[in-house]
């Protein structure tokens, strides 16, 4: 009977990307009655195939996935392993809830502002020589999308270093790092060959999170990304939304075919772990101790330092937009400025921001209790040892993680012709119930790895003590991992902040968050208003990091020996 | 098909088939027929309209918000506009709505909407019948101009009611660029113009609505015979058709910004190119695009407007009822309301929109029609003797193929 409640969560996590699914498998084999398909073929996969640039699009989206999340996970890694314990680390722990906070779309539009030719940066060059007109070079827009690859890995590096530092104490860094030092090991050596695998074996899964979203994310391919052809997912939004509707079944055969991309992309990327592994256990046996690390620890500033000042001065700089009057090339600040924009967007942005908080705290909650159930109740089931955490088994993690590893423009219309079927209106509630199905596995991946990192003592010794299950979770667990839980119930709350597709789907337009609202003047060009709408949509993802980072502090009372980092 | 027959759509098909019968003028004073409408004024009281409209224009959101406290206060229904990035997902919405059954009830009521999209949901059964003949106000509407019936060369069979006028107009900046009066004025000189200012033009790639306009306007001032693409596209002629305008992209293609490896996303795009000293020719479909941009900070004062002599594309945009909409009779009301004299004026004014009116001023009272006369168009504006002919759209099988062919090869 637990054991079958043990497979319900996860089941209905992942029964919304089934139904979904089925309803983009049937029109990619030409089952769609509703436009005229009514027999089984081939035909939207040779149509698709004969798309002009297929193959481009498809090695766009590749490489995309995998350079994003190879640099950004190295860039993590070098970092920490250069300041772990030092003051840039607790700066970094400061600086990160902004960072987070900015959703995906407004930090790729500040990244476009500070790069593009009409850009800060060449305004900056311009001003003072004279230049009156940028240059004619395609920067944002690059055909081999490095621009992209810049924009996703300045979001996404904040992302891993979050779930790093939740990570970090289960890794045991100080003891470790202090054996390392006596036996000679350098700074950096020392946390790469002591500490790190710890705390990747822990953020793994949060990384391959990574390598499927950038394999096929949406938004920022469509503000920084080439467009002739433009990556695999973009295409298929625009056969999704074109006006000739038997588009439809090229794009159902295209979500397929993204599948396939991001299921390669996983697989290359777990093979360049194992290659990473190797390299590691041969450095290891050199006996290498490179003591001295001093200019490499300079270097290992550069990726997490670039990325964290390309998300924060293209905030600033979209935050000048949302003042300015006209603002030509290349004035380097506004001729006038303002309070026009935000008169007119304040009074119209308060409703969605009211419905988007109420959805995200719905949803974030909502997915922290059914988290911490399955995760709790799998603990239970496996007597874990010290040293080997237990883990979800692979089929519950591969249901609880389904829905970030397929692409939502996958399976959304497939949800949203069943949810119609079964006569559900748009409400908060459907809204907040299909926002768990995304949320629920960020918060499990956030939650998932300290959860079972926990040294099982503590509660043995509480046991011992003679308090019960629900005590020892509630006053034993929970305290030691208020971190943890609260970093996930920020990223779940931000993740749903930041839902567009589903929102605009399932919420048929009806319940407009400050993300449907965002995107739908972006649509428009105007930087004032993109400027006004991104720091309204940073704000609330803003308050709940700042609060998950502040809360443990306060909370923490009493308990001397969680006083550390 | 649709079983479903609400008392308002009973009304409405009663009054269609009556107003069919005589000039379309005389159909708002007729008895019968304002009977008609008062009982589809009863039926709306206290609807919601969810009227899915183009959101990318604070503009434009600000003018609907207007409709929303007018049609509130004078026939209590509640307008609620939905946002959308782009017209399509309405029709999608739709469409699956109907894939799953849902043959009433649907979300939508209202849906700003032309060309490809119309087309679309006719051909696929997603509109409610005829409605815009038998309303009230379209004896005021301009029934000479032929895009207020025929849509992209389809026949709207009043399925869409008529909202505002477009046309294709040219903008550039006077202090950059020199007086428009040098400026191309055709397609020819257009690409010639490139040749001399390399870098410093540019269209959006189609599909975007304004770039795939922008190919037609192209494609009509350089085929040989205009009359084929008033027909659907045929297999057989296509390549000959098409191949004036290939040439044409072709030649201008090397001296595009960005050498045509990139294009602007769409025309607000194209307008903060132009703000920044990127682009010199921006163009779009409301010719009172500049004077409010400029009135928003988004362009420099000095941009002006410029068309060409021999005529652009022009067209109409409309509203249409979904088949499957719960507020059908609330959704007539809306769309009355929204070809009145007053509420076309406040749209047809910079300061509020500025979109072309659809109604034609000689059927106006004349306090109205002067009050259309009085707006101030703004700077950059030309009055609309000076917007030259109208070109008639294609129909739209030639978009499609179009925009596959572009796609083939300019697009991989």
């Amino acid at each position: 009977m637990t054991k079958a409640f043990n497979w319900l969560v996860p089941a209905l996590l992942a029964l919304p990307v089934a139904i979904g699914l089925v309803g983009v498998v049937l029109p990619a084999f030409g089952y769609l009655p509703a436009l005229g398909g009514a027999e089984f073929s081939l035909d939207a996969f040779r149509r698709l195939l004969a798309m002009p640039g297929l193959s481009t699009s498809v090695f766009l989206s590749l490489a995309g996935g995998l350079v994003t999340t190879a640099i950004s996970t190295l860039g993590v890694a070098l970092f920490l392993a250069a300041f772990h314990g030092t003051a840039a680390e607790r700066f970094a722990r400061r600086a990160l809830a902004p960072l987070l906070a900015v959703p995906h779309a407004a930090a790729a539009f500040g990244l476009a502002f500070l790069i593009a030719p009409s850009g800060m940066l060449a305004r900056l060059v311009a001003a003072p020589l004279g230049i009156a007109r940028p240059p004619d070079l395609l920067i944002v827009g690059d055909p081999l999308g490095l621009a992209m690859m810049a924009g996703l890995i300045a979001k996404e590096m904040p992302f891993l270093l979050l779930v790093a530092f939740a990570a970090l104490p289960q890794a045991d860094p100080v003891r470790r790092m202090r054996l390392a030092a006596s036996l000679g090991y350098g700074r950096m050596a020392a946390f790469l060959l002591t500490v790190w695998p710890g705390v990747y074996r822990q953020i793994r899964l949060p990384v391959l999170a990574v390598a499927a979203y950038a394999s096929g994310v949406v938004d920022v391919a469509l503000i920084l990304g080439p467009s002739l052809p433009a990556p695999l997912a973009v295409r298929i939004v625009g056969w999704m939304n074109d006006a000739d509707l038997s588009l439809r079944f090229v794009a159902s055969a295209g979500a397929l075919l993204q599948l396939g991309v991001t299921a390669a992309v996983l697989l290359a990327f777990v093979l360049g772990e194992r290659l990473a592994g190797a390299l590691r256990r041969r450095q290891t046996v050199t006996g290498n101790r490179m003591p001295r690390d001093g200019c490499a620890r300079l270097f290992a500033m550069l990726p997490v330092g670039l990325a964290a000042g390309a998300v924060f001065l293209g905030l600033v700089a979209l935050a000048l937009w949302s003042f300015a009057g006209f603002w030509g090339f290349p004035d380097l600040l506004p001729r006038q400025l303002g309070l026009a924009t935000w008169m007119r967007s304040l009074p119209a942005a308060a409703g969605p921001l009211a419905t988007t908080f109420v959805v995200a705290i719905v949803s974030a909650g909502a997915a922290l209790l059914l988290v911490v159930w399955l995760l709790e109740s799998r603990r239970k089931a496996v007597r874990a040892t010290v040293g080997r955490p237990a883990r979800l088994p692979p089929a519950v993690a591969g249901l609880v993680y389904l829905p970030l590893i397929v692409p939502q423009i996958a399976f959304l219309f497939g949800l949203q012709v069943a949810i119609i079927s079964l006569g559900l209106t748009p409400s908060l509630l459907l809204l907040s119930a299909v926002h768990l199905v995304f949320v629920a596995p960020y918060v499990a991946l956030a939650l998932a790895d300290p959860w079972f990192a926990l040294d099982p003592r503590y509660e043995q010794i509480a046991a011992s003590l003679g308090h019960g299950t629900a005590a020892t979770l509630v006053r034993v667990r929970l305290p030691i991992l208020t971190r943890a839980v609260l970093t996930a119930l920020a990223i779940g709350f931000a993740t749903s902040v930041g839902q567009y597709l589903p929102t605009l789907l399932i919420g048929a337009g009806r319940l407009p968050t400050i993300t449907t609202e965002a995107v739908a003047l972006a649509a428009g060009g105007n930087r004032r208003v993109i400027g006004a709408y991104a720091l309204l949509q940073t704000l609330l993802p803003l308050l709940a990091f700042t609060l998950s980072g502040g809360l443990p502090r306060l909370l923490s009372g009493g308990r001397a020996g969680m006083k550390r980092p | 098909m649709v079983r479903f027959r609400s008392v308002a759509m009973a009304v409405m098909s009663c009054l269609a088939l009556a107003g069919a019968g005589r000039p379309a003028e005389a159909a708002g004073s007729a008895g019968a027929a304002a009977q008609g409408w008062d009982a589809v004024l009863a039926e709306a009281r206290g609807e919601t309209v969810y009227f899915d409209a183009w959101g990318g224009s604070q503009n434009i959101n600000d003018y609907i918000a207007w409709v929303g406290s007018e049609v509130s206060d004078r026939f209590d229904i509640t307008l609620k506009h939905v946002k959308l990035d782009d017209t399509a997902s309405a029709v999608a919405t739709v469409l699956a709505e109907k894939a799953a059954g849902k043959g009433e009830n649907g979300s939508i009521d209202l849906i700003w909407i032309n060309g490809e999209n119309f087309a679309s949901m006719q051909e696929n059964g997603l509109l409610a019948e005829g409605f815009a003949t038998a309303l009230p106000n379209w004896r005021y509407v301009d029934t000479r101009n032929p895009t207020v019936t025929v849509d992209f060369t389809l026949p709207t069979r009043g399925q869409e009611s008529p909202w505002g006028g477009a046309k294709l107009v040219f903008f550039s900046d006077t202090a950059r660029s020199g007086p428009v009066d040098a400026m191309p004025k055709n397609a020819d000189e257009l690409l010639a113009w490139a040749k001399a200012h390399p870098g410093r033009f540019s269209y959006p790639a189609p599909p975007d609505f304004i770039g795939s306009s922008f190919l037609k306007q192209v494609l009509i001032e350089k085929v040989a015979d205009p009359a084929v693409l008033q027909r659907p596209v045929d297999d057989a002629n296509f390549a000959a058709v098409t191949q004036p305008l290939w040439d044409w992209l072709d030649a201008i293609r090397p001296v595009l910004w960005r050498s045509g490896r990139d294009h602007p996303q769409n025309y607000p795009a194209m307008k903060q190119l132009l703000a920044d000293g990127e682009l010199d020719i921006i163009f779009a479909f409301n010719p009172a695009e500049a004077s409010s941009a400029i009135a928003a900070g988004e362009l420099p004062d000095t941009v002006r407007s410029f068309t060409f002599p021999g005529g652009t594309l022009g067209n109409t945009h409309f509203v249409a009822i979904p088949y499957n909409s719960s507020a059908k009779a609330a959704a007539q009301v809306v769309a009355d309301f929204l070809i009145s004299p007053e509420a076309q004026l406040r749209k047809e004014d910079p300061r509020y929109w500025g979109d072309p009116t659809v109604l034609a001023m000689d059927r106006l009272p004349p306090a109205d029609r002067d009050a259309f006369a009085e707006i101030d168009r703004g700077v950059a504006t030309l009055p609309p003797s000076k917007l030259g002919p109208v070109l008639a759209e294609p129909h739209p099988s030639w978009m499609t193929r179009i925009e596959e062919e572009w796609k083939r090869r300019y697009g991989g």
